[in-house]
């Protein structure tokens, strides 16, 4: 055998290697003791004189088709077809050891944020209703430093961003505790509610590795947010029967255990929670399916039929709209449901596809939810100017008109686009970008409002 | 001769068993231990004897595990258990009294003939 002949094999075989790599019933040992067999064959044909070539394609033929060894492989290994999360599962040593130190750094995370939440209680401020308020206008600060942390060390991102993400916490935590906000003030709701928005959105800069002026990186932490959301109620449901064996476990034996729950289990599990489902969106991301993007497909059809039947409703009925004051907020989370919806379709979608007729339904769906959004604005502005502007209405109404013209602008994209003039990507680049109003937003409910709004 | 595929599939696990009985093997080597006693007529699909093995390994018969000889690539091995020696005696009992049966049948029919039609079929 020449040098020659002896590449071409090499070659070849480098060749069949690449068609069992690409079978997932076949694992990575497989192919390599199938390979053995192969080149003892081989040997064996060119000993008895054969050229390198005939020898590997009989070799070849012999071993059967890929296909057929494949079903064979499958219905002994019907485990493969699941893809499971084993956590060293590469069979080289660096990546292991990488896995390894991934799963350490991440525990190490999410102790330190189940002991965060406890922080305060050794200064005196336990978890009763006296301190019911500094606990919602903080609960953002135990559990996403740790959660930043975790993917500043992931990405190896530089010392200025980890500055720049320092920074923006200490500003977070001194916009939660500099003013002085009573327990139930209006303030303080909205702070709570909106201080977790700006640092998830700070989260989203460590997520990218600093670069967060990327539209890509940018849509990568959109598609993390939808999983990291379904991730952290699987985890919560749970969450949740360990909580009743718990307390059913312990009462059985004239224990109570109520007072462990309440301040222990559930308050250091949710914030360690929200560390491990982090974790399990990336660890989980290349081997599974996105469930997000699934739910979309299933529920934009039924939001669609709710919607107009709920617009038929209103102008059939033609009652007009007889809307109470929390009536805003509703339509608020209907726009976010709706945007959710856009969004994570939009994030799923191969951006250079055909319009087709999903691409239908969410034009119909974000027009119909656009067109109820505009008859309740105009039935609510006029009755706003007489209950006078709250911090609470304020902020409902912020929030509407942001993500109306969201909405608006993306319906039009969406038609542009579903009628062949414009391409898929625009309306990708609108999503991605429109993200900076909404830390702009949080950022000014949560420093601006509370001393327009005289701290009430 | 070509040996149906059915008879193949069920003499393959007494075959290997009674292969790595004499001694641990890999893949290659039982295979062409098979041809070699059967003078070639009991024809695999060279890559179908892998899901056998890791089946026979599953159900505990065989274990195996990577050798790398010195100088050479690493290469998998199987041995046999005392659950795969047990399994053995047992499928040689079966296949005994299967072959007696079958002995019983060639000799009191004499000879194979070939199959004629019966009378009223042919009327």
């Amino acid at each position: 055998m020449t040098v020659e002949s002896d590449n071409d094999l090499e070659g070849q075989i480098a060749e069949w290697r690449a068609y069992t790599r690409r079978r997932r019933e076949l694992h990575h040992t497989d192919a390599e003791e199938l390979e053995d067999h192969l080149r003892s064959r081989i040997h064996e044909l060119t000993e008895a004189g054969l050229h390198a070539d005939e020898a590997f394609l009989i070799a070849v033929k012999r071993m059967g088709s890929l296909d057929e060894l494949s079903r064979e492989f499958a219905r002994e290994h019907s485990e493969r077809l699941w893809k499971q999360l084993v956590l060293p599962a590469e069979p080289d040593a660096s990546a292991t050891a990488r896995s390894r130190r991934e799963l350490t750094v991440m525990v190490a995370c999410a102790v330190v944020a189940a002991l965060a939440i406890k922080v305060p209680s050794w200064f005196g401020l336990d978890m009763s209703d006296d301190h019911a308020g500094f606990y919602a206008r903080n609960i953002s600060l135990f559990a996403l430093p740790p959660l930043a942390a975790y993917f500043a060390w992931q990405r190896r991102v530089g010392f200025r961003v980890v500055e720049e993400l320092a920074l923006l916490f200490v500003v977070g935590a001194v916009a939660a505790n500099a003013y002085p906000l009573t327990n139930d003030s209006q303030s303080s709701v909205l702070t709570a509610i909106h201080l977790p928005l700006a640092l998830w959105l700070v989260v989203g800069v460590a997520y990218v590795g600093g670069d967060w002026r990327s539209d890509r990186r940018r849509m990568d932490f959109i598609r993390f947010t939808g999983e990291w959301l379904i991730y952290f109620a699987l985890i919560g449901m749970g969450g949740g029967v360990l909580t009743a064996f718990t307390a059913g476990t312990f009462n059985a034996i004239g224990v109570d255990a109520a007072g462990f729950i309440q301040s222990w289990l559930l308050p250091c599990g949710a914030m360690a929670a929200v560390i491990v489902s982090a974790w399990l969106v990336e660890a989980k991301q290349s081997v599974i399916e996105n469930m997000a993007p699934v739910l979309t497909r299933v529920f934009t059809p039924l939001f669609a039929a709710t919607l107009l039947a709920f617009l038929v409703a209103i102008i059939w009925t033609n009652n007009g709209i007889d809307v109470e004051r929390d009536a805003l907020i509703l339509f608020d989370l209907l726009l976010v449901v709706v945007l959710g919806l856009l969004l994570y379709a939009i994030s799923a979608r191969n951006l250079t596809a055909r319009p087709g007729l999903f691409d239908r339904l969410q034009l119909a769906l974000v027009v119909t939810a656009l067109i109820i959004d505009i008859l309740i604005l105009v039935a609510i502005t006029g009755r706003i100017t007489e209950w006078g502007f709250t911090a609470n209405k304020t902020a409902a109404l912020g929030e509407n008109v942001i993500l109306l013209t969201n909405l608006a602008w993306s319906a039009w994209l969406l038609l542009g686009f579903v009628r062949g003039r414009m391409p898929f990507g625009r309306l990708e680049n609108w999503q991605t970008r429109y993200i900076f109003v909404y830390a702009v937003w949080a950022w000014t409910v949560v420093f601006v409002f509370p001393p327009v709004f005289d701290f009430a | 001769m070509h040996i149906t595929k059915d008879l193949v599939a069920a003499s393959a696990t007494p075959l290997v068993l009674g292969i790595l009985a004499d001694g641990e093997s890999y893949g290659y080597a039982i295979l062409k231990q098979v041809n070699e006693l059967s003078g070639g007529n009991l024809e695999w699909t060279d890559g179908l004897l892998y899901p056998l093995l890791h089946r026979l390994e599953r159900v505990g018969h065989v274990k195996s595990a990577w050798e790398t000889p010195s100088g050479g690539r690493r290469r998998k091995y199987y041995r046999i258990t005392d659950q795969g020696r047990a399994e053995l005696t047992e499928q040689r009992r079966q296949w005994s009294a299967v072959v007696d049966a079958l002995r019983g049948v060639w000799n009191t029919t004499q000879s194979i003939k070939p199959i004629t039609p019966p009378a009223w079929e042919a009327g």
